[in-house]
């Protein structure tokens, strides 16, 4: 989702807060309220307290949605990572060579019919079966398996390259916003430029030019999603910037002047942990744009190369044989299947907790 | 605001400017460029390709100086309005980009798509919104969630496959039937639509989701504020309260995010294109990266460049125009 559009998106919702309003007569007294209330008596006895954090969580819970993500995303981190420890009858690159022998005839002209039998060993494009749960990819290679592996790939990618994004984002935005002046100008339209630079056709230029210097295939698409980074973080510098100007006009902040504090103390102990919602949704958001973006440039076969598996490798081979894609959905369906529910995962995620974390929300 | 407006420009300038230098200079950085393509396509066919050739060939296409000369040459025509030859087929790079099969098929997929986004995202958002967190909200939220995180190529390729493939309901790939005369326009006109379908539809159910979670949180915003609960204590019709008081109010991000969208209806869908075999913008520009056809990646980047930066220009003054509170300094 456009970080624009974020910034946009802060919806009030008075009929949870009056639901909060009602509650608080039959809740739990919290550990921190129950100690006020020794010493010091308070007026309203009834009156709940309970710690910003557990409001958040509280409301995020209540959310099915999120909590529909959330087993989403845990299924998913299991299989692909406990998955190859439980399941080792077949390796990630590792070729089945139980193939069996193919005929195929072809009827000639002057009535005879020839037939030609191949042996190449190579188990592929099998059935599900007991040996192979999804059957074998075009190269023989166990499906079940490569997309436990894959799934290890494409979301530490993600993961990897939301956060380099993310850490360039804060700390460019949060210059910015803070000092202001001729700097916030310099960054600004260095924003503007890399915004306006096409995402995709840049990623092609790139990938041949890695090509080119020989990288190693495993270390390929890491570096790709780093370069990536590099060029991505204008969203999120915005977003930081934005608030960062909005939040420095507020009393409290002039109030931290007055105590005389320094820089560093100002900025991450004032003015970032009032930011951390914000950056926290856009985030969530953006590691499901993320995996959309590494199975798009596998798909364009500029992401992890063949033998490694990603989820979006695994989707690629039906540009190129439009057999597979017309009669093995075995081989090419279960990985797309996975990009969605991981995507679909994050972005509930993403969604539940915008609507736990919106300060508006908050009495 | 004239003087807005011209300060604004002189920024624009400048962002163009920084992009094109970094897109030129990432360009010539290309391992492979034209040039040694072309030569290793000779040497395949059996010429003879000497040393004196290849320079030569180098001079022709204006590849022999420095980067930063190369750019300045690059930038000293645009000034003069040259944009130079497509290096692939030697035809004059506007030509070849707005050109009606190319520009023409993509522009004509957006604009079809943006419009059945809006008339479908629109309402979606406003009944998530007034019916909120009840089985409707949910509903709708799920189904439009699991349009934005499918991938382009996935969807389009399973359309492809259900629909065309195994159910044969339209056309599998291509702008038009291979070796068929039409009777009448009219004929021409529903294979053309046939064949633009299944494009469409990926495209429309990939963008709608973000679209009517806009509306929706807008809508929202709007619905919890002080007039509207005025306007019901008028006793107004609840249609009235929604589709008076509280949607026109809500037009404000959605007019100025029009202005947003003027480059998604040039630059083409590369995946959606290459796909369905369309011969859209996208997909050539996509072609022409392979190539590294300087003169085209860079006329279309800057034109995409050109209309985004003016985008944003355009909503910020329509900010102003909408929404008279805004001004602008």
């Amino acid at each position: 989702m456009d970080e624009k559009e974020l910034e946009k998106m802060s919806p009030v919702n008075e009929d949870e807060i009056a639901e909060e309003k009602t509650e608080p007569a039959m809740g739990n007294v919290s550990e921190a309220a129950e100690t006020v209330a020794d010493t010091e008596k308070p007026l309203d006895k009834n009156l709940k307290l309970m710690s910003p954090t557990r409001m958040v969580l509280r409301r995020f819970f209540r959310s099915k949605l999120s909590i529909a993500g959330l087993i989403m995303l845990i299924a998913l981190f299991a299989f692909s990572w406990l998955g190859p420890v439980v399941y080792r009858r077949w390796g990630e690159t590792e070729t089945d060579y139980t193939g069996a022998t193919d005929y195929s005839a072809i009827e000639m002209t002057d009535g005879y019919v020839q037939i030609i039998v191949t042996d190449n060993g190579i188990n592929m494009l099998a059935k599900p079966s007991g040996d192979h749960i999804l059957g074998t990819d075009e190269q023989g290679m166990d499906i079940f398996t490569r997309l436990m592996y894959g799934g290890r790939l494409s979301l530490t990618i993600s993961f990897l390259a939301v956060f380099l994004t993310s850490a360039l984002g804060i700390i460019m935005g949060g210059i910015s916003g803070y000092y202001g002046g001729v700097v916030d100008n310099v960054i600004m339209r260095i924003c503007d430029v890399l915004m306006c630079l096409p995402t995709l056709p840049l990623m092609l230029i790139i990938g041949t030019v890695l090509d080119a210097n020989h990288v190693p295939t495993q270390y390929y698409i890491y570096l790709l999603m780093g370069i990536l980074s590099l060029f991505s973080w204008p969203g999120m510098a915005r977003l930081v910037r934005g608030q960062i100007l909005f939040l420095r006009e507020q009393e409290y902040m002039v109030a931290a002047e007055a105590m005389g504090y320094s820089t560093p103390r100002k900025i991450f102990k004032h003015l970032i942990p009032n930011i951390l919602p914000q950056i926290l949704v856009s985030m969530t958001l953006s590691l499901g744009s993320m995996i959309l973006y590494e199975s798009t440039l596998s798909y364009l076969n500029l992401g992890v190369r063949i033998p490694y598996a990603s989820w979006g490798t695994m989707v690629e081979v039906i540009s190129r044989r439009s057999d597979i894609l017309q009669n093995h959905f075995n081989v090419w369906g279960p990985s797309g299947i996975c990009i969605i529910i991981a995507v679909l995962g994050f972005n509930f995620i993403g969604d539940g907790l915008r609507d736990a974390l919106d300060p508006k929300q908050r009495r | 605001m004239f003087k807005y407006i011209v300060k604004r420009i002189i920024i624009s300038l400048l962002i163009l400017l920084g992009v094109s230098l970094i897109l030129y200079v990432l360009l010539r950085c290309m391992p492979t460029d034209f040039i040694e393509q072309r030569i290793v396509q000779l040497k395949a066919s059996g010429q003879d390709v000497s040393d004196e050739f290849i320079q030569q060939m180098y001079k022709t296409y204006g590849l022999d100086g420095s980067i930063l000369q190369g750019y300045f040459t690059w930038l000293g025509n645009v000034f003069r309005l040259d944009f130079g030859k497509s290096f692939i087929n030697q035809r004059d790079v506007l030509k070849e980009i707005f050109d009606p099969d190319k520009m023409g098929t993509s522009f004509f997929v957006a604009a079809i798509a943006t419009v059945f986004e809006f008339l479908i995202a629109i309402p979606l958002g406003i009944t998530a919104a007034t019916h909120q967190y009840s089985l409707r909200d949910y509903v709708v939220t799920v189904l439009v969630l699991i349009g934005i995180s499918l991938p382009s190529f996935f969807f389009g390729q399973m359309l492809k496959d259900i629909f065309a493939n195994k159910l044969g309901w339209f056309p599998v790939s291509g702008m038009k039937e291979a070796g068929i005369t039409y009777a009448s326009a009219g004929e021409a006109i529903g294979d053309y639509l046939r064949h633009m379908f299944l494009p469409i539809l990926t495209v429309v159910i990939l963008s709608i989701g973000a679209r009517m979670r806009m509306t929706r949180t807008n809508m929202l915003e709007v619905l919890n504020s002080d007039y509207i609960r005025t306007a019901r204590a008028k006793g107004l019709k609840e249609s009235v309260v929604i589709y008076k008081h509280a949607f026109r109010n809500t037009m404000i991000p959605l007019v100025t995010g029009l202005a947003g969208l003027i480059p998604s209806l040039f630059s083409g869908a590369m995946i959606t294109e290459t796909v369905f075999d369309l011969t859209g913008i996208g997909s050539y520009a996509l072609n022409a990266m392979t190539q590294a056809d300087i003169p085209v990646i860079m006329t279309y980047n800057m034109f995409l460049a050109f209309l985004s930066v003016m985008g944003v220009l355009l909503a910020d003054l329509m900010y102003a125009v909408v929404d008279p509170r805004v001004k602008l300094a």
